[in-house]
């Protein structure tokens, strides 16, 4: 490369740079998911009442000074139910997400690197786990293995598995052939490693960012399953499952209801925009 | 000019009429594995069959009727021989008698199909114009605009259906008591379902929508376009919007899925009849017949739906043509 193609690049990497400079969007959501961290690990910083405790008297309490978020039909703080809910919703999000990436990859590597026919034998069952919208297969596995929080986050990850696996299995097809595989090759790697070492790393890069959404996404569809009443069961401070308790009252006591969803749509809002900005800087780095 | 070679409208034609008739094929295909699929994991559920036939272990049958259902239903018989009658019946129409409701499945999906039809053909078509409404008019305009729109997208897009459509309910329902909150006759109460499923549908689309416009707007036909003096929104709906709504298109395929799912929440949600809240409760009941008979219908749908977004695709963008799907 000569010097003068050089020069003409350096600008470029610099406007770059700063236009991914942290604006106050991405900085309120990083901040808000670093407070949903610390609040999954730490309930007890920010909620001092007991999620579970029952205060008959205080029932259908509106939002107060007292009570933030107001309470529910036993008198329970609204509160301090969504705080302790947040470790129950985020380590579902995160382990459905976990669990659908592990299928798409085990889906993905075997269609792109298992030669014509096995690929377009994933293809095709793929093509057929899409005919199944993503609601409906979680709900067919409800079926057959009952609700509760383990299933609830198997049928979230399935159900959002074949989209992931149908964009590994292009990263693998687009990375396959690079330079760097063949040099690795050419060094007589292990295929294995090579997988672990060259090819993975690369295909899953453009993704990381899909992954940072698809945590928001996967909270959605978990809490719509429980909102069914097929996830966590009553009580337990749970985003849709305190969303299900609340429908029944609706009519008069608005606060059962929004406010477990509000934390819902921060959450989506906050990886939405955190992955954005992860996007850009990663593509920034890139190019 | 010799007489086989046909007009190239015509022969654009005939290559998307082949092309359909290939999908259809490729469906039929997809939906035999979502038949056999369905029917082999339902046989994993748990509980006995019968029992939910005849109302659940708390029916206490006695032994014989247990027996003389088995027998009516065909469960006596092997697996595999059960399979080959399920999918002869299949062929023929015949989905069988849904366990909770003692009618024919085909009659059941009849009287809940159009419901969820028109849920989801409103909901797809309100998405639509949000998103023509949104980006049209705002991309590539001032910054300030651009920007409040972009913002208004991401935020609808995050909006939980099911959310949505509890908020909506406690206000306009409930509160101003201007549409009503439950049921499924008449327009009236299509309007608040519909709107759950479509804002964030709509803020999905338009986020690449809008991304697609402003690329195309600085495009040199663009250009070309504004100096024969057409007026800024001519441009825009005239030349502009052909080339940037492919990607919505597209995208319009994954919706229908995505529908579906919300249509099953909110169909709870308002309870309305459909094919949703029907699955719903099938599953629940342990209804075999009528859950495998649902679920073979939104496949159905929504392979149909994909062949039809395809074609509309290589129709809006010639490019395509020969393309493999």
């Amino acid at each position: 490369m000569s010097e003068l193609t050089l020069e003409a690049t350096l600008p470029q990497v610099r406007v770059q740079r700063r236009a991914s400079r942290l604006r106050p969007g991405p900085l309120l959501a990083l901040a808000f998911l670093l407070l949903l961290i610390v609040a999954a690990l730490l309930p007890q910083l920010f909620a001092h009442s007991d999620p579970l405790a029952i205060v008959p008297h205080d029932a259908f309490h509106p939002p107060s000074q007292a009570h933030w978020f107001g309470t529910d039909q036993s008198g329970r703080d609204i509160f301090s139910r969504v705080i302790h809910g947040t470790r129950q919703s985020l380590f579902i999000g995160l382990a459905a997400t976990a669990l659908a990436m592990s299928i798409a990859i085990a889906l993905g590597l075997l269609g792109g690197l298992g030669g014509a026919r096995i690929d377009r034998g994933v293809g095709w069952l793929l093509e057929v786990l899409f005919a199944f919208p993503s609601l409906v297969l979680a709900l067919l596995f409800v079926a057959i293995f009952g609700s509760g929080i383990g299933p609830l986050i198997i049928a979230t990850g399935l159900g959002g598995a074949p989209g992931y696996a149908r964009m590994v299995r292009g990263q693998v097809l687009a990375v396959r052939n690079a330079g760097y595989i063949e040099a690795a090759r050419a060094l007589g790697h292990p295929p294995l490693r090579i997988i672990a070492r060259q090819l993975l790393p690369n295909a899953m890069r453009p993704l990381i960012v899909t992954l940072t959404m698809g945590v928001g996404q996967a909270i959605v569809w978990a809490s719509a399953l429980s909102f069914l009443g097929l996830g966590a069961r009553p009580p337990a401070p749970e985003w849709g499952t305190m969303l299900s308790m609340g429908r029944d009252f609706i009519a008069n006591a608005w606060w059962l209801t929004f406010f477990p969803g509000l934390f819902i749509v921060l959450t989506t809002l906050s990886t939405t925009v955190a992955g954005r900005y992860l996007q850009q800087r990663l593509e920034g780095r890139l190019s | 000019m010799s007489r086989t070679t046909l007009s190239p409208r015509r022969e654009r034609l005939a290559r998307l009429g082949r092309r359909a008739l290939w999908r259809l094929a490729g469906g039929i295909l997809v939906l035999w594995a979502v038949a056999t699929l369905t029917f082999f994991a339902l046989r994993l559920m748990p509980g006995d069959p019968v029992l939910a036939i005849l109302g659940g272990p708390s029916g206490n049958p006695t032994a014989e009727t247990i027996a003389e259902a088995t027998r009516e239903y065909g469960l006596d018989k092997p697996l595999p021989v059960q399979y080959a009658l399920y999918l002869g019946r299949l062929v023929q129409g015949d989905l069988g008698i849904s366990y909770s409701q003692h009618l024919p499945v085909t009659r059941v999906l009849a009287q809940q199909s159009w419901p969820t039809l028109e849920l989801t053909l409103s909901s797809l078509a309100l998405a639509w114009l949000l998103v023509l409404a949104l980006t049209v008019v705002t991309a590539g305009r001032r910054r300030w605009l651009a920007s409040l729109a972009s913002l208004a997208e991401t935020l609808a897009a995050a909006l939980p259906h099911f959310w949505l459509g509890i908020l909506l309910l406690a206000l306009f329902a409930f509160g101003l008591r201007l549409f009503p909150p439950a049921g499924s006759d008449g327009w009236r109460t299509l309007v608040l379902p519909s709107i759950a499923l479509a804002i964030p549908l709509a803020g999905f689309i338009a986020q690449v929508t809008r991304e697609s416009l402003e690329l195309t707007l600085e495009q040199p036909f663009v250009l070309t376009a504004r100096t024969r003096g057409l007026s800024d929104l001519a441009v825009r709906f005239k030349h502009a919007l052909r080339h940037a709504v492919l990607p919505g298109v597209s995208l319009s395929g994954w919706a229908i899925g995505a529908l579906i799912s919300g249509a099953v929440v909110i169909e709870v949600i308002f309870s309305r009849k459909g094919l949703g809240r029907q699955l719903y409760q099938a599953v629940q009941a342990q209804d075999l017949p009528l859950t495998i008979g649902i679920s073979l219908v939104v496949a159905a749908g929504y392979v149909l739906a994909n062949i039809v977004v395809d074609l509309l695709y290589q129709w809006l963008d010639p490019r395509q043509q020969g393309n493999p799907a």
